[in-house]
């Protein structure tokens, strides 16, 4: 019953000096708490001082902006008059757009859902807590199940036509397969690439498909949310 | 030179006043001690740590995004307030009053843009923030539930947005406003009621209108400040911002 705590903590403070955490971890125990140290400032007045300039730089931004940048205002409300295309918010457009090709509970209901949560489990899930590289031992089992997932993946956003999604998808499996084949690259870019973890790739992945799906809804779809190209 | 002297003189004369020091019980802010008073003895700067480590500082450990998004917040209550004074959330007053802020109003083209421009900004920054804490690892323990209260953050901010738009009550934020809601309806079993709840009825109108308004104007924003609170709370709780062991 009595079981005894995975790790121990002992917690040493000097409330004159800088506060010092020590952790000692047990074997089995991942490193989650590392001791930080390194100089301190005061809060007064180094944070405060650059935040005041943060704020003034931020306001002078915006006012600049604000003189010259006119919001819009259209007619008056008419239920009557539907424009073609009706566009929610711009930060909206992106959901907008996976409605163009997947049934509303689908892309209105359950994939916003899903997004929210996985985002909200994020810290809980305590796999590669060290940031191992995702080819970290270039297994070819993970390979395919890291293939799978993506032909499943293709599979099933071609059955419903989702280019915009397709695209960008396409492009992520690939350059997340070219450390894999080419592990020794001199390359900068091949190296940053091969010592990206997992969650790099899926968090990334997501923003990029997410900016795609934004910027197409924003100024590539037109009436009857057909595809035109912004300059036309 | 003889003027700073001067202004010196007079700085330290009005600290010495009875008033003065009524009101800021310590001291000159020129040792560590009254330092760390000057921030634990104020009810707006007790939030913060007294002391950060330097590193986190440094302006790629987080180009200020979450500072940003909090002062973007703050520039968008006092316009927000300010245009409150200006606007009648009725069917069709409000298209009217966003009229005489163009043509009537001092200024009035000027504060609505700069609410619409901080509200778009805030939108970015804080998705900015998110991202940004994510590729530094900033959700790793200590400082899980904070992400948490982060995730709420975006979504309120997303609401706040989102309820702000009809409030111009013009033709894009008629449509764009039944383009969402439609999408509600589309939830299982409570889809409906859910929609029924937030319009005040079957259709955006008079009612949906004054909903938004009561949401975007009180209900969210102190939701907003106290998600706000409990994140600043928590940086200090969860000792301080991540700070990494490699060169920045």
């Amino acid at each position: 019953m009595s079981e005894k705590n995975s790790y121990e903590a002992g917690l040493s403070s000097d409330a004159v000096r800088q506060p010092r955490r020590v952790v000692f971890i047990t074997r089995k125990v991942s490193a989650k708490v590392k001791e930080e140290t390194g100089p301190q400032l005061m809060s007064f007045p180094h944070v405060i001082l650059r935040e005041a300039i943060a704020f003034q730089i931020l306001t002078i931004v915006l006012v600049g902006l604000a003189l010259f940048w006119d919001a819009p205002l259209e007619q008056l409300a008419n239920p009557l008059l539907t424009p073609n295309p009706a566009k929610a918010p711009w930060y909206f457009l992106g959901l907008q757009e996976l409605l163009h090709y997947f049934p509303p509970l689908v892309a209105g209901v359950l994939l916003p859902t899903l997004v929210v949560l996985a985002l909200v489990v994020i810290p809980y899930f305590d796999v590669n807590i060290e940031g191992e590289p995702l080819w970290a031992h270039r297994g070819r089992r993970q390979l395919l199940i890291y293939g799978g997932i993506f032909a499943a993946l293709f599979v099933l956003l071609a059955l419903y036509d989702a280019w915009t999604v397709l695209v960008p998808t396409a492009v992520m499996g690939a350059l997340g397969l070219v450390p894999y084949f080419h592990p020794a690259s001199d390359s900068r870019f091949q190296k940053f690439l091969g010592s990206r973890p997992l969650p790099w790739w899926v968090m990334t992945w997501f923003i990029v498909v997410a900016l795609t799906l934004t910027a197409v809804g924003t100024f590539f779809r037109g009436p009857g949310w057909s595809w035109v190209w912004p300059w036309r | 030179m003889a003027t700073t002297a001067w202004t010196h003189q007079r700085l330290e004369q009005l600290r010495q006043t009875r008033v003065w020091r009524s009101i800021f019980r310590r001291g000159p802010a020129r040792t560590n001690r009254t330092r760390s008073l000057a921030v634990f003895g104020n009810l707006g700067l007790h939030m913060m740590p007294v002391k950060v480590r330097e590193k986190s500082l440094s302006v790629r450990a987080t180009y200020y995004l979450g500072s940003i998004s909090f002062f973007l917040f703050v520039v968008l209550a006092i316009t927000g307030v300010l245009l409150m004074f200006y606007y009648h959330p009725a069917v069709p007053d409000a298209y009217r009053d966003m009229k005489d802020l163009i043509y009537v109003v001092s200024n009035g083209v000027f504060l609505r843009n700069l609410h619409r421009l901080a509200a778009q900004a805030m939108v970015v920054a804080v998705f900015w923030h998110m991202f940004h804490v994510f590729y530094r690892g900033g959700y790793k323990p200590p400082h899980e539930f904070n992400w948490v209260i982060g995730v709420g953050l975006l979504m309120v901010t997303l609401f706040l947005s989102y309820t702000g738009y009809l409030l111009p009550w013009d033709q894009l934020a008629f449509w764009a406003i039944t383009v969402g809601t439609n999408i509600i309806s589309y939830v299982p079993v409570m889809g409906r009621p859910i929609r029924f709840l937030l319009l005040g009825g079957h259709i955006i109108g008079q009612n949906a209108l004054l909903r938004f308004y009561v949401l975007h104007c009180v209900i969210l924003p102190l939701a907003a400040v106290g998600l706000i609170g409990m994140h600043f709370w928590r940086i200090q709780k969860d000792g301080g911002l991540t700070v990494r062991d490699d060169h920045e």
